[in-house]
């Protein structure tokens, strides 16, 4: 079970390290990407599956997509169109491929432990429920009024 | 049944913390792209919200995952309004350069 948690420390580490120091945005954000799931596998390895879930969908998912989506939109001109015959060569997606595939390894292992083999109690999402609407309810107020000024900063800054 | 039953010491999951804030840090400090910048800022909140996990699970409660929960909404929030900002300096200046932020005068 110890395995779960090294294997993806180590990842995540060497992940982070090649995602600051590429040249080319896109295949940092490939690489940021492979270390935001090793993120999660070491949430879940620490006994936090609801937040493991939430890195996934939230952080790999939308705010990934939204980079990507924003270096989308910014036409940069004939260089682009060279990054794009580039992106095309498989042997940009060996690195996170060959890392996201011993994630994956290490996932189908979690799968099968039991949870006697767990390292960790688990601390699920009914817990974290029960906390958030209970005594924290004031921070869900708070953090949907933050996400609320987030979105009329955004709407007014991407105003043309 | 136990409630803190854990084999991963609390030291190891506070040491890769400091590791990947401080390759953020190092990111903010040497990279001038400001998506780069931003993808920094992304990772060191990503370490202070392991750091939170950590907490949580040598504690056993559910206290540092909704830290946990609350970081996220500001990260998506941050780089909402940070994305925008990437835009309106790519329309202005047509680069992503942050040091051409130095002709702004107040």
């Amino acid at each position: 079970m110890n395995f779960l948690f090294y294997g993806s420390a180590v990842i995540a580490v060497i992940t982070t390290l090649v995602a600051i120091t590429r040249i080319n945005v896109v295949h940092a954000l490939l690489y940021f990407i492979v270390s935001l799931l090793s993120a999660a596998v070491i949430f879940y390895s620490l006994g936090a599956p609801f937040a493991a879930a939430l890195e996934v969908i939230v952080y790999a998912g939308a705010i990934m997509v939204m980079f990507l989506f924003v270096m989308m939109m910014l036409n940069l001109g004939q260089a682009t169109i060279e990054q794009e015959k580039s992106w095309l060569s498989p042997n940009m997606w060996i690195g996170p491929g060959i890392l996201a595939a011993i994630l994956l390894a290490e996932m189908l292992y979690a799968l099968n432990l039991t949870d006697a083999e767990m390292a960790h109690t688990m601390i699920d999402a009914k817990a974290v429920g029960i906390e958030l609407f209970g005594p924290y309810v004031l921070a869900v107020e708070l953090a949907s009024m933050l996400l609320l000024a987030g979105l009329v900063g955004a709407f007014h800054l991407a105003r043309k | 049944m136990e409630i803190t039953l854990q084999t991963i010491p609390m030291q190891h999951g506070l040491i890769l913390a400091s590791i990947l804030f401080l390759l953020g840090l190092v990111g903010v400090l040497t990279r001038r792209n400001i998506v780069f910048v931003l993808m920094s800022l992304e990772i060191m909140l990503n370490a202070a919200g392991l750091a939170f996990i950590v907490g949580a699970s040598r504690w056993g409660e559910a206290d540092g995952q909704i830290m946990f929960l609350i970081i996220l909404s500001l990260a998506a929030a941050e780089v909402a309004i940070g994305l925008g900002l990437v835009l309106q300096l790519f329309h202005k200046h047509k680069t992503l350069d942050l040091d051409t932020l130095n002709e702004m005068k107040g």
